[in-house]
């Protein structure tokens, strides 16, 4: 479904802040793949997923999803294909605007925008139906503005608005970090729900190793900008937390006393 | 002359005779607001191009309707070249990179050459009411309203249509969160780029109405055009909040902005029939719109300000 060929991304190229974010990453997702990604401050996670969103263009490789090479293609061009949530609950919404209307907004995710009305009658029952099982009581404010609601009702909104027009690949970018830990757990839990249901391809990154473990079916870890773990299927299942601070450990070369210290919690 | 004889000198009357040609030209930079109101609230820049439009407008509805074009006709080719100024500030700031205020400034500042070819080098050009067929004109107040009335009733539909479009919730999405309307497909570069065309569209327009109304156009006619806008945006918004609160919705938000540019207006007419110095009322101007600017900023930091915690500190300590 998705495949990273060698792609390189430096940051500040020639200056002295430059940042080697990736170093020549391959990664291949098969149809149906949930994959969660983590690994330390500077691993190139992030970069990543914007390269994947293509928020900048790469300096090498290619990208490659659902067989149509899209690594020459600016962000706007890609959105058709592609779902993402944000770590930071006020990137995905747009505050002054009604919960209704940013979900019409999302409806029509990569789609030409013309002069028709932007949001129909019939959407909004749709919404309405999508908003109930949320538990939030969003589908009685379908009209209030975004910039109202929580947190963690803005980030459920987000993945509702993620994949409202189902994506090829959906990109949660440590999508709960910003959360409390109740709150995060009902966010995961929709995220599965949501990857489950509609089959999706996704990718998520979190800082959460239990979370890595218990998420998805497959798992890498990421350092210095390459991929230097990849595991999955029932190696994945039987996986500690303890086993993959160890690999961790032997891998990136870095020691680590606890897991508070790279990878929190 | 004692403050008994200056009273007496203001004649009530005469304030009175005054006001129907302050609604006229209200309604003209109530007009003119609606432009600013979709980039200082949609788009959510500040775009200076405006008081190079506003001439633009003028002077190209003058030179054509001179040149023998119908004025209709005049002003629709005024339009078209306020949409062509927005363009440039727009492809200047998203295509070159180059900050939104100063490629305002740019384009407003070539605007004032240009605008002196378009007039033929001259400073001002007349166009007088008995020789052509104008759309209004200060001779004929009460026609004048009702044009004005008619074109910004038409505007205001034509825009809360737009802004209720897919395309208009682009541009509305685009102001409010460039990092998800990109993610969602939006081509925000050309959102920003139809936005300010859109708008310096519709300030040209005003330009053109102001310059028939007026029977001339002048190379400062545009001077402090933005400050005015802002000034109908900030009062339209006030009044609307402070009279319908939470039920002021996308079109009455339009409306009270064209009722803003009225009464910005007839502030004027009052501030000129106390015979205060017309040179000051830029200085006036510009104090409400800091004032009004600076208000809910205020009103927040009353709220929680590090000065009231040393306040607080202060009192307890003693």
């Amino acid at each position: 479904m998705l495949k990273l060929e060698h792609i390189s991304k430096t940051f500040n190229k020639g200056t002295i802040n430059e940042k080697k974010a990736l170093c020549g990453l391959n990664l291949h997702l098969k149809p149906g793949d949930f994959v969660t990604v983590i690994g330390g401050n500077g691993a190139g996670k992030s970069t990543m997923l914007n390269a994947v969103a293509g928020v900048w263009p790469v300096d090498e490789g290619r990208i490659i999803l659902d067989g149509k090479d899209i690594t020459a293609l600016p962000e706007h061009k890609r959105a058709g294909l592609i779902g993402r949530v944000f770590q930071d609950p006020m990137m995905g919404t747009a505050p002054n605007m009604q919960v209704e209307e940013n979900l019409a907004l999302a409806l029509r995710r990569g789609q030409r925008r013309g002069l028709r009305w932007g949001v129909t009658a019939e959407e909004k029952e749709q919404y309405r139906e999508l908003l109930k099982p949320l538990g939030l009581g969003l589908e009685d404010r379908m009209s209030a503005k975004v910039g109202l609601l929580s947190g963690g009702q803005r980030q459920a909104l987000t993945l509702l608005m993620a994949s409202l027009k189902k994506p090829k690949l959906l990109l949660l970018d440590e999508h709960t970090a910003a959360l409390d830990p109740a709150t995060a757990g009902k966010v995961l839990e929709l995220s599965d729900k949501i990857v489950e249901d509609d089959n999706l391809t996704a990718m998520m990154i979190t800082h959460n190793m239990s979370d890595a473990i218990r998420h998805g079916n497959r798992l890498i870890m990421m350092n210095e900008g390459n991929v230097i773990l990849d595991i999955s299927g029932e190696e994945k299942q039987h996986l500690t937390k303890h086993e993959l601070m160890d690999m961790f450990a032997s891998l990136s070369g870095v020691q680590i006393d606890n897991d508070q210290v790279l990878l929190t919690k | 002359m004692s403050m008994e004889a200056y009273f007496a000198s203001l004649s009530l009357l005469k304030l009175l005779k005054n006001i129907p040609g302050g609604i006229a030209q209200g309604l003209i930079w109530g007009l003119m607001a609606l432009g600013i109101y979709i980039t200082f609230r949609i788009l959510d820049v500040a775009d200076l191009t405006v008081d190079g439009s506003f001439t633009l407008g003028g002077a190209v509805t003058v030179m054509l309707i001179l040149a023998g074009c119908p004025a209709w006709l005049a002003l629709i080719v005024a339009v078209l070249a306020g949409i062509l100024a927005g363009f440039c500030t727009g492809i200047l700031h998203t295509k070159f990179g180059i900050p939104i205020i100063l490629a305002g400034i740019l384009t407003q500042f070539s605007l004032y050459s240009i605008n002196l070819r378009i007039m033929g080098m001259a400073a001002n050009k007349a166009v007088s009411v008995d020789k052509f067929n104008l759309l209004l004109s200060s001779r004929n107040i009460s026609a004048a309203i009702w044009m004005g009335f008619f074109l910004s009733l038409v505007l205001v539909l034509v825009l809360y249509w737009y802004f209720g479009t897919e395309q208009g919730s682009a541009m509305r999405s685009t102001g409010n969160n460039p990092n998800m309307s990109s993610a969602l497909g939006i081509n925000i570069s050309t959102m920003k780029i139809l936005g300010l065309g859109l708008s310096n569209g519709i300030v040209a327009l005003s330009g053109g109405l102001m310059a028939q109304f007026q029977g001339f156009s002048d190379i400062n006619m545009g001077r402090g055009a933005i400050v005015i806008g802002l000034a109908a945006v900030i009062i339209g918004e006030v009044l609307g909040r402070g009279l319908l609160g939470k039920h002021l919705n996308f079109l009455g938000t339009f409306v009270f902005t064209v009722i803003g540019g009225i009464i910005y207006y007839l502030v004027v007419i009052v501030v000129l029939w106390l015979r205060l110095n017309s040179n000051d009322l830029k200085l006036f101007t510009a104090v409400i719109v800091a004032l009004f600017l600076a208000i809910p900023y205020l009103r927040e930091q009353s709220k929680s300000s590090f000065k009231k915690l040393k306040k607080r500190g202060a009192e307890q300590n003693a």
